[in-house]
């Protein structure tokens, strides 16, 4: 199947040093793929650098036409404001920012639109409660909502599941596979390898350098992962320049 | 003297009998309107204290225009708009350009800027415009004056309708609205546009020092009633105008200064709401009642 994402040596990181180190392929139109690696292996700085948030120092990610607005994107940190005075139906309604804009009104369909995702996250009596009276799991589900609405071709979440129930966790994990069944290409942070075998049908190991990117079954190998163990996570301050070519 | 004679002499006659107090009303009436909804924003984008910080910065505009055309109101009102304006963008270029935070760069530039005015005032004024300067003069506010108020309260209001869900989203979850839209910069800058026009507008009325009195301590009044977005923007609105009605009572019995008679009354209020406000307050927090069945 043709890519949805195309990465062609892709290096990706903060003050020179790399984070994500000549990254070649593709993310296919339509697959499900868990990303993991030990931690500080960049993998949410490869969500950052799909989304267009982290200019690659070398090489490029090629989204082939997809607009930013096709794509949903729940960071790892969301960097939400919980205590702001705003209900869960009206931050489900921000979804449907690709057709309302800033400005444009939201017309009836999509308040119906909005209620019939809350009710698929299992939040119907919740619409008119302030998000700040939520728990972490409620407000999970009502990000999921949102993400519902936006209806985007590509769907991007980084550690979703970090501080949830395994209740929410399972009506979570069970919607990521409704939208693979739709069709949509979706990505996923993820550091629970039973999640992701049972789960998920593509992975991508990294430990800053690809070390496996395939159908899970051959990417989570003990050799493969033992050797994502042994990659180095510290970055050393004095690493002179990187010498390899671009690779495309 | 009936109580009806008490309270006509005590509330109405300053108003009914001089027309200075009516059109300091009016102005208070104009800046309540504007400024309570966006204080209520600075408060919930954490920017009450750079608000402060800004006031101060539009001073230096305010005095150039002083030295060149006396004290007009319109004319510092000008002034202090650009003065403002240049603060806010240099202030916010050298956040985004280096690694000093945003709430440092403006200390920065509001202390320059605070200096710069003072300095400028002082070289040809006398002591009593400085202290109009400083600490405002609303019941000197001419028709012009009144004029350019009511305008800001208008502008304010169509505004941040424009703006209101941009605003919204870029103080409640940024990420989202980089993510769908690129960032929110058309709607901060616009927003501190806003603000400036507030501050200038409170500037002719509390002065420089205290210009957003009328702004923080409605909306931070108002945290403790109301919980939503609208109700807390009408509430401070209300609370505003409140406290400017009462304050120009007082400062009309009491023989005190205007503008500190208002910011005092709105800071009264505030104290209430900190101790009895339904929501969060210290009453609240300490003598909660019983607890609900679910």
């Amino acid at each position: 199947m043709a890519d949805l994402i195309s990465l062609h040596g892709v290096t990706l990181g903060y003050d020179r040093h790399p984070a994500v180190h000549h990254l070649t392929g593709g993310f296919a139109c339509g697959s499900l793929t868990a990303v993991v690696g030990p931690n500080g292996a960049g993998k949410s700085t490869l969500l950052k650098g799909i989304m267009g948030m982290l200019r690659p120092f070398e090489g490029r990610v090629d989204l082939k036409g997809l607009r930013r607005a096709e794509i949903a994107y729940l960071p790892q940190q969301a960097e939400i404001d919980r205590s702001f005075p705003i209900n869960v139906l009206d931050t489900v309604l921000l979804g449907h920012w690709r057709t309302t804009g800033a400005f444009r009104t939201v017309k009836a369909p999509l308040a119906a639109q909005a209620r019939t995702a809350l009710a698929a996250v299992g939040l119907v009596e919740f619409e008119h409660r302030p998000i700040g009276s939520l728990s972490v799991g409620q407000f999970q589900r009502v990000l999921f909502a949102r993400m519902l609405v936006q209806d985007a071709r590509l769907i991007l979440l980084d550690e979703p599941f970090t501080a949830i129930d395994s209740r929410t966790t399972l009506d979570l994990l069970r919607l990521i596979e409704a939208w693979h069944g739709q069709g949509r290409t979706v990505i996923v942070v993820l550091h629970d390898f039973v999640q992701v075998r049972k789960h998920f049908p593509m992975s991508l190991l990294l430990a800053r350098e690809p070390v496996a990117w395939g159908t899970t079954i051959n990417v989570l190998t003990p050799e493969n992962l033992a050797q994502a163990k042994a990659m180095s996570e510290a970055w050393d301050e004095h690493a002179g320049r990187c010498e390899r070519g671009p690779t495309t | 003297m009936t109580v009806y004679g008490f309270i006509y002499t005590a509330l109405i006659e300053p108003f009914s009998e001089y027309a200075f107090m009516r059109r300091a009303l009016v102005g208070c009436l104009a800046l309540a309107v504007g400024c309570g909804p966006i204080g209520v924003l600075l408060m919930l984008r954490r920017m009450s204290l750079m608000a402060d910080a800004m006031s101060h910065a539009i001073l230096p505009g305010a005095a150039v225009a002083f030295l060149w055309a006396g004290l007009s109101l319109p004319a510092m009102g000008v002034g202090g708009f650009f003065a403002g304006l240049v603060v806010a963008l240099l202030a916010g270029g050298v956040a985004r350009l280096t690694p000093l935070r945003e709430d440092a760069s403006f200390a920065a530039f509001y202390l320059i800027s605070l200096a710069i005015g003072v300095l400028l005032v002082s070289a040809r004024g006398n002591n009593v415009d400085l202290l109009h300067v400083l600490f405002g003069t609303i019941l000197a506010v001419d028709d012009d004056s009144l004029v350019l108020m009511a305008m800001v309260a208008t502008v304010s209001l169509a505004g941040l309708a424009v703006l209101y869900r941009p605003l919204v989203v870029e103080c409640f979850d940024p990420g989202f609205l980089r993510s769908v839209d690129g960032g929110g910069g058309l709607a901060h800058h616009g927003f501190l546009v806003l603000v400036v026009l507030n501050l200038v507008a409170g500037f002719q009325a509390l002065g420089t020092l205290m210009a957003v009195g009328l702004m923080m301590l409605p909306a931070a009044a108002a945290r403790f009633w109301a919980s939503e977005l609208w109700a807390l923007s009408l509430l401070a609105a209300v609370l505003a105008f409140a406290s400017g009605y009462f304050g120009l009572v007082l400062s009309y019995h009491a023989n005190l200064p205007s503008g500190p008679s208002i910011v005092l009354t709105a800071g009264l209020i505030y104290g209430v709401s900190v101790l009895v406000g339904p929501r969060g307050s210290l009453r609240a927090r300490f003598l909660p009642g019983r607890h609900r069945a679910a």
